[in-house]
């Protein structure tokens, strides 16, 4: 299995790609689709090749750049538009992914876009929570009850709710995995050992080992892998940023235990390893290799993974790699939900997209 | 080497295999696909546009192509991909040469924001640039199509790029989108004008793009600056007229006329008051093109006394 021209570059992050003008216009490509296209920008910036980069793809790493440095600047923004909407709301409110990342300016948001920002509140104040947001403007997009009542009685969190005026998109969450899923995490696990944000008073984010829990089990756990480079990458630099503390591996290792997440720890740590050689410490070795699956769902893992978490641009395609993410997707819907759930709930939204229901009705 | 060296068979098998890369303005695109009425479209309005080698880094890369299944032999699709991505929905065959000058205008303004991007079209006189800034069907490109063939330069019918440092106009230089009736209009005002297979049943109705004339592409290089910015409207049976228009409220006109104004932040505003300050700024209406010349021609003698 080849290796992208993207995921190259973070392999040997040191090093600067040596490129002609059909790669650059290749790795442009590939860094649009897997929304990477402002990191590749900053990683030119951070390691000072951006002046070596030939005038042709120049501007367009700095365009990128200016989108990201826009959206983050929006993004704080937001955070304190939600966390005026939520003052009087006597609740811990958890940053999740990247909102997190940036508000407590880890390396990972460096360069990171964004689509929407993750919160996560105890499930019992979720209903004041929703209020107090309707009340500063945002409301929930979904109006087809069936998917009003599929979000809020089986899943992690409710449907979006979309600000009226600017558009923006916040998920609230109770929890970082569906409740009928094989990985259930308890949230009030999570919420026992948050982190401060000082930036943000009122604001949390999980504790380190939760945050890379919560990547990789996101990222395994997701029916589609668009952003699956891109979430490896949080998950890689959060990994070597947060394993600087002496103890965090053991502690990881732990959790992953407590919270029953082995084994999306394992593919996580397996592929940041051969995608981008982020290693365990020898000692622990033994221990990540007891987290996984047994041998033959091991493989069939590395290797359906492995070609969905390519950038999903025509370079990366091989005759398989369809295949893969279709395995992949369906997975994912075994994982959230036991058949006798899942299966009706598919049929059901098979049915809904072959028969929409005309707009005027809902 | 320019498109038009080449035999349409030649175009045809470029189009076809690894595409056929242009230089556009400042931009360079690699355009791919098999079906015949791009490569009708490129051969009728785009003859003065250079062909690129190998040697070129290449902005973006335009694929349409037709539709999958049942659909290539019936009720025939064009789909637009970039990054193997389907940014449009697909849409009839015989809508495919059109679809790709959208599609180019996808990539631009989603793209390129080392420019701050307006939706307007763009028109020089001795150096000065007139920026038409208007919704569809306000008459902007119609009046910017008679203008260019009476004396202005045409910098751009879509997409003025602005530069972040010192607010110049880089030109553009596409053919003119034309939709219904100003089809006719400048078909009877312009003499032998060249244009694409007039297009119907689009979501802007019936289209036909323009070819530009030859002056935009032998000085494609030449930026200008902005010197007035005017809003165009058709108002059938008006006398033209310009009505002076406040800064700040053209400002903000133009802020809801920006593809980028969002991205580039305090450097896209900072931009905008530079073309402002240099800028006198009208409301014009119109109905006659030849009167809308006179006020325009009038525009320049009167900055010159």
């Amino acid at each position: 299995m080849s290796t992208s021209l993207l995921a190259a570059v973070w392999a040997q992050p040191a090093q600067r790609p040596q490129l002609s003008f059909r790669q650059w216009e290749t790795i442009l490509g590939q860094a649009r689709q897997a929304r990477l296209i402002a990191r590749l920008a900053r990683h030119h910036l951070d390691q000072g090749w951006m002046s070596d980069v030939p005038n042709g793809p120049r501007p367009h790493l700095e365009g990128a750049l200016r989108l990201a440095e826009r959206q983050q600047h929006e993004v704080r923004w937001e955070v304190d538009c939600i966390r005026r909407a939520l003052l009087g709301v006597d609740a811990p409110v958890v940053l999740l992914k990247g909102a997190a990342y940036l508000m407590a300016d880890l390396p990972a948001a460096k360069g990171r876009l964004f689509a929407d920002i993750d919160l996560m509140v105890p499930r019992e104040m979720i209903g004041l929570v929703e209020s107090a947001l309707l009340g500063a403007g945002w409301i929930s997009d979904e109006r087809d009850p069936y998917n009003q009542r599929y979000y809020r009685e089986w899943m992690h969190e409710i449907p979006p709710l979309r600000h009226v005026h600017r558009n923006t998109v916040i998920d609230l969450h109770h929890t970082i995995t569906p409740p009928t899923s094989r990985f259930n995490v308890d949230g009030d696990k999570l919420l026992a050992q948050l982190a401060l944000l000082p930036a943000c008073p009122g604001f949390y984010t999980l504790a380190p080992t939760d945050m890379v829990l919560h990547s990789a089990v996101h990222l395994f756990q997701e029916g589609e892998f668009g952003h699956g480079l891109r979430d490896l990458l949080d998950l890689n630099s959060l990994l070597l940023h947060f394993g600087q503390v002496t103890g965090y591996w053991e502690a990881l290792l732990d959790r992953s235990d407590e919270l029953g997440l082995q084994i999306p720890l394992f593919h996580a740590l397996f592929h940041i390893q051969r995608l981008l050689g982020t290693r365990v410490a020898e000692p622990l070795l033994n221990r990540v290799q007891k987290l996984g699956p047994s041998p033959v769902p091991r493989m069939l893992m590395a290797w359906a993974l492995g070609l969905a978490l390519q950038p999903d641009h025509p370079s990366c395609d091989s005759r398989w790699t369809g295949l893969a993410r279709w395995l992949l997707y369906v997975r994912s819907h075994a994982l959230r939900m036991p058949f006798r759930l899942v299966v009706p709930h598919l049929v059901r939204k098979a049915w809904m997209s072959r028969f929409p229901k005309e707009k005027n009705e809902a | 080497m320019n498109v038009g060296d080449l035999s349409s068979a030649a175009i045809g098998r470029h189009l076809q295999k690894n595409g056929l890369v242009l230089k556009i303005g400042p931009f360079a695109f690699r355009l791919v696909s098999p079906i015949d009425s791009v490569a009708q479209g490129l051969c009728a309005l785009y003859p003065d546009y250079p062909v690129l080698d190998d040697s070129h880094f290449v902005d973006y890369t335009v694929t349409i192509a037709p539709g999958v299944g049942w659909r290539r032999w019936m009720r025939r699709q064009a789909i637009f991909k970039f990054d193997g991505a389907e940014p449009f929905i697909p849409l009839p065959e015989e809508h495919a040469f059109p679809l790709l000058e959208w599609s180019k205008n996808w990539c631009i303004s989603m793209h390129a924001h080392h420019y701050r991007l307006l939706h307007s079209a763009v028109i020089e006189r001795e150096g000065c640039a007139v920026i038409l800034p208007a919704p569809p069907g306000s008459g902007k490109s119609t009046l910017c199509a008679g203008l260019v063939h009476r004396g202005w330069r045409l910098l751009s019918d879509e997409l003025a790029l602005i530069s972040l440092l010192d607010a110049a106009i880089t030109p553009l230089g596409r053919p003119i989108s034309l939709k219904n009736q100003s089809i006719d209009v400048i078909n009877n005002y312009v003499q032998d004008a060249v244009f694409s297979q007039v297009v119907h049943d689009t979501s802007k109705g019936s289209v036909s793009l323009l070819k530009v004339p030859s002056e935009t592409l032998q000085r494609i290089g030449e930026t200008a600056r902005p010197r007035w910015v005017i809003f165009p409207k058709y108002v059938a049976g008006s006398v033209a007229k310009l009505a002076a228009r406040s800064k700040a409220n053209s400002m903000l006109e133009l802020g809801r006329n920006s593809f980028n104004y969002m991205v580039l932040g305090l450097k896209g505003f900072e931009v905008l008051s530079k073309v402002i300050d240099a800028s006198d700024c009208y409301d014009f209406q119109y109905s006659q093109l030849d009167d809308a010349v006179a006020v325009f021609d009038d525009l320049v003698a009167r900055r010159n006394a």
